[in-house]
């Protein structure tokens, strides 16, 4: 195999330029650090006009819009899914894990929901507080300087609020609540469910010269051309390399290995461009692995050395352990109050204006976390699958159902905005039993040993998801709706979602002050590697129900300092 | 891949069967280019390949098409704002049933089931017959949950059919504006119009007022003191 090696040797190599990457990208290079980006994807700029979907009509596509090849549906602004070609991997039998990849500069939050919420004190302290899981080696308040951070360049709305386990931060004004919301508020207080104002990063009001200011088009998941709403690319990349930073981007450049020297240390990453088949060397004093949990430990598990042998930064054989998504479940209630709704432009931003933080103490539930409820429902712009079963509502008035003619106008007209949705999204617990690992049967279309995963859901999870289905018909039912479809029984493992299809995985390379017990340190170094770090949402203890997002910004941001600090008493 | 070279791919294929539907004249070169790049909605290069693959392909016979639009139209007939032909219903299902095969198989049997039912009963394909006897066939597989067992088939046959159409009209031009949709333009979120509200029985909490936004100092830099009190 020929190797093109560069002769330049960057500080630093970041793998992903999502949030983590993204975060890193910035720090660093503004710190007057020479930093290399690679990333497996392409290049986007949501500002870009061949690129852009925001703003545009179902039926400027020619399947109007729906998901059949892009997995949110061809509007969505993300590349990549739950299945890629050529980029396979397997679960072991009986077991199930959809792994969501993105392949874009950027990654996912270029189409994230921006639900933008700090862990709290209790997150961070699980174990101790109920005696499962373990505590993160750091707590909120090691956090909380840089949650406060990026509060202030990102920009997130909100409230204060002063509830002790969902820290307030620096907030932009929030959006008042649309109609179905203000349903969802009465229906969810009477069920003595808290509703608050969201947290999104989603720029109400100006935040700095660079990035424009929210106008209302409900599509934060196209990426915003104006840079209203956060992603990697066009609020951390973008504006780094304006200011001078001294960033070569690699795009198209799949990330096969870390190279070390003959005593384990880093020397740089591997890759190969996919353009041409070829494969790169890059040199680097430090490495930074920001390729999300699962690709970030695929990437450490194949830098297989004579020091490292069973994987780079694995001497606690706990790479890949502990993987952990969100819980999900969800359901919609028809509203009959909203039907034959005045229409208005009722858009608003991307995402849900008001939401419910987790209201309840597990000390009195029979399951050890807490979710929390996202809304859903509106005057939506109508997209492929608008208008199926145009009018099956019409069974609660003991009216026919289907038929044609002009009198299907009314009735697509009639329930239009009157369906409300609610997601429950809550924390799982991380088990060592739960992780990836490399197939030894498997290879990618570059030759590149696959991820295999082993996950299955606990007693936790499910009567986690029985309670979130309990909660949401009490509340359907309160605001005067009435449940769809059957409430899933134990059978269907009360509607939980396929483990990693909330795609908020994390933990693959657990945080921790002991080396037999965790991958990295409290600053995400490998333990084993004092010039490799990894700041996706591996190191992740535990998710909390709380978005990981923010949490990857601010730890990235942390240990980007600690970084820049390390170069500066020249110990790399 | 470029203008150019999709154009090439696309006139080393089959041409003129693909988009007959959109009644473009092949011979005309501004005309063609217009009718391929009609889709922009930043695909990559590769969805742009597929889909020109797709729209170059040609599934059902001019027969079936013309079988689709009649039913379409009798699904949802014309009013003053649209009709499932400004609508592009028709094109909708050619190029669903070439993006997703599953697709194929239930329409075309449906629609030769149809003609077969058309011609049991009056002794004529479907199209030629009189509206009334049109409605009379459809009748009995138009409403879900009274099909007889014999019928199944054809009813879900027809579900697919009003499902696609109505998904056809309602994300076209003209359906958007049937019904009346309003946004999907930049503009300002202020909450529910008052008079909205009142009917609903509804009201912003005072108590939540400080918090959402006022939309007059949206544009004022943002600065907090050291609590996380906005201060703009």
């Amino acid at each position: 195999m020929e190797i093109i090696s560069s002769k330049k040797v960057y500080d630093v190599i970041i793998v992903g330029s999502g949030a983590g990457g993204g975060m890193a990208t910035k720090v660093l290079s503004e710190a007057g650090l020479k930093v290399a980006v690679v990333e497996a994807g392409d290049y986007f700029d949501p500002a870009n006009p061949e690129q852009q979907t925001q703003l545009k009509w179902p039926y400027e596509s020619p399947r109007r819009g729906s998901n059949i090849h892009r997995a949110f549906g061809d509007f969505d602004a993300l590349y990549g899914g739950w299945n890629i070609e050529g980029e396979p991997y397997t679960n072991v039998e009986g077991t199930e894990f959809d792994w969501f990849r993105a392949r874009m500069l950027g990654g996912r939050t270029n189409h994230w929901g921006r639900i933008s919420l700090r862990f709290g004190p209790l997150d961070f302290k699980s174990k101790s507080r109920d005696g499962i899981g373990e505590d993160w080696p750091i707590g909120y308040d090691d956090v909380k300087p840089y949650y406060d951070k990026v509060d202030k360049l990102i920009g997130v709305f909100g409230s204060k609020e002063g509830i002790y386990n969902e820290p307030d931060g620096f907030f932009l004004p929030a959006p008042k609540p649309r109609l179905h919301e203000l349903y969802y508020k009465k229906g969810a207080e009477m069920a003595g469910v808290k509703v608050m104002p969201s947290r999104l990063s989603i720029v109400t009001k100006r935040i700095n010269d660079e990035r424009g200011v929210c106008f209302y088009c409900n599509q934060c998941n196209r990426s915003c051309q104006v840079y209203a709403d956060f992603s990697a690319g066009s609020c951390l990349i973008f504006p780094a390399q304006k200011n001078g930073g001294q960033i070569d981007l690699y795009t198209g450049a799949m990330v096969r290995e870390v190279m070390t020297d003959g005593n384990g240390r880093a020397t740089g990453v591997s890759y190969i461009d996919k353009a041409s088949g070829k494969d790169y060397e890059l040199k680097g004093k430090v490495v930074v692995l920001a390729a999300s949990a699962c690709s970030s430990a695929r990437i450490l598990l194949n830098s297989k050395s004579a020091v490292h042998p069973e994987g780079l930064g694995n001497s606690s054989g706990l790479i890949g352990k502990y993987l952990h998504d969100s819980t999900g479940a969800d359901r919609m209630g028809f509203v009959p109050a909203l039907m034959d709704r005045e229409i208005y432009n009722e858009d608003g931003v991307g995402g849900m204006h008001i939401y419910s933080p987790w209201w309840l103490d597990n000390k009195n539930l029979d399951f050890a976390r807490g979710y929390h409820i996202e809304v859903w429902g509106g005057l939506g712009m109508p997209s492929y699958g608008f208008g199926f079963n145009p009018n099956d509502l019409n069974r609660f008035f003991g009216e026919r159902v289907g038929g044609y003619g002009d009198h299907l106008r009314k009735d697509i007209r009639k329930y239009y905005g009157s369906m409300v949705g609610m997601s429950g999204r809550g924390e799982s617990i991380a088990r060592k039993e739960n992780y990836c690992e490399i197939d030894p049967e498997k290879v990618d279309k570059w030759g590149i040993p696959v991820l295999r995963f082993h996950y299955t859901w606990s007693d936790e999870e499910r009567k986690q998801a029985r309670h979130m289905h309990d909660t949401f018909e009490e509340i359907i039912v309160n605001m005067g709706g009435i449940p769809l479809g059957d409430k899933p029984d134990k059978e269907s493992n009360y509607g939980l979602h396929k483990p990693g299809r909330i795609i908020h995985e994390v933990g693959t390379t657990r945080m921790g002050s002991d080396p037999k017990q965790s991958v990295v340190n409290e600053f995400e170094r490998l333990h084993d590697v004092d010039n490799v770090f990894v700041v996706d949402a591996g190191p992740f203890v535990s998710q909390a129900d709380k978005n990981p997002t923010w949490t990857i910004l601010a730890l990235s941001w942390r240990t980007s300092d600690f970084i820049v600090d390390q170069f500066k008493q020249q110990n790399f | 891949m470029n203008r150019r070279e999709s154009l090439k791919y696309l006139a080393a294929g089959s041409i003129a069967s693909g988009l007959l539907l959109s009644g473009c004249d092949w011979s005309n070169p501004e005309e063609v280019e217009k009718s391929l790049w009609k889709y922009k909605y930043g695909r990559t290069a590769d969805e742009a390949a597929h889909d020109n693959s797709i729209l170059a392909q040609r599934f059902f016979t001019t027969a079936e098409l013309v079988l689709i639009t009649k039913l379409a139209h009798l699904i949802l007939p014309p009013n003053e704002i649209g009709d499932i032909e400004k609508a592009e219903v028709p094109e909708l299902i050619e190029f669903m049933a070439k993006d997703y095969t599953p697709f194929q198989e239930p329409l075309r049997s449906g629609l030769t089931a149809l003609n077969k039912r058309a011609s049991s009963a009056f002794g004529s394909d479907f199209l030629s017959l009189k509206e009334t006897n049109q409605h009379e066939l459809l009748e009995p597989i138009a409403y879900p949950n009274e099909v007889t067992e014999e019928l199944k088939e054809q009813a879900s046959f027809f579900n697919l059919m009003r499902n696609l159409t109505l998904t056809g009209y309602y994300t076209s031009e003209v359906g958007i504006k049937d019904l009346g949709y309003q946004g999907n333009q930049p503009n300002v979120w202020n909450g529910v119009p008052d008079h909205v509200l009142q009917k609903h029985g509804m009201s912003y909490d005072e108590s939540w007022m400080p918090h959402f936004l006022d939309i007059s100092r949206r544009n004022d830099k943002a600065e907090w003191d050291e609590n996380g009190n906005l201060l703009t």
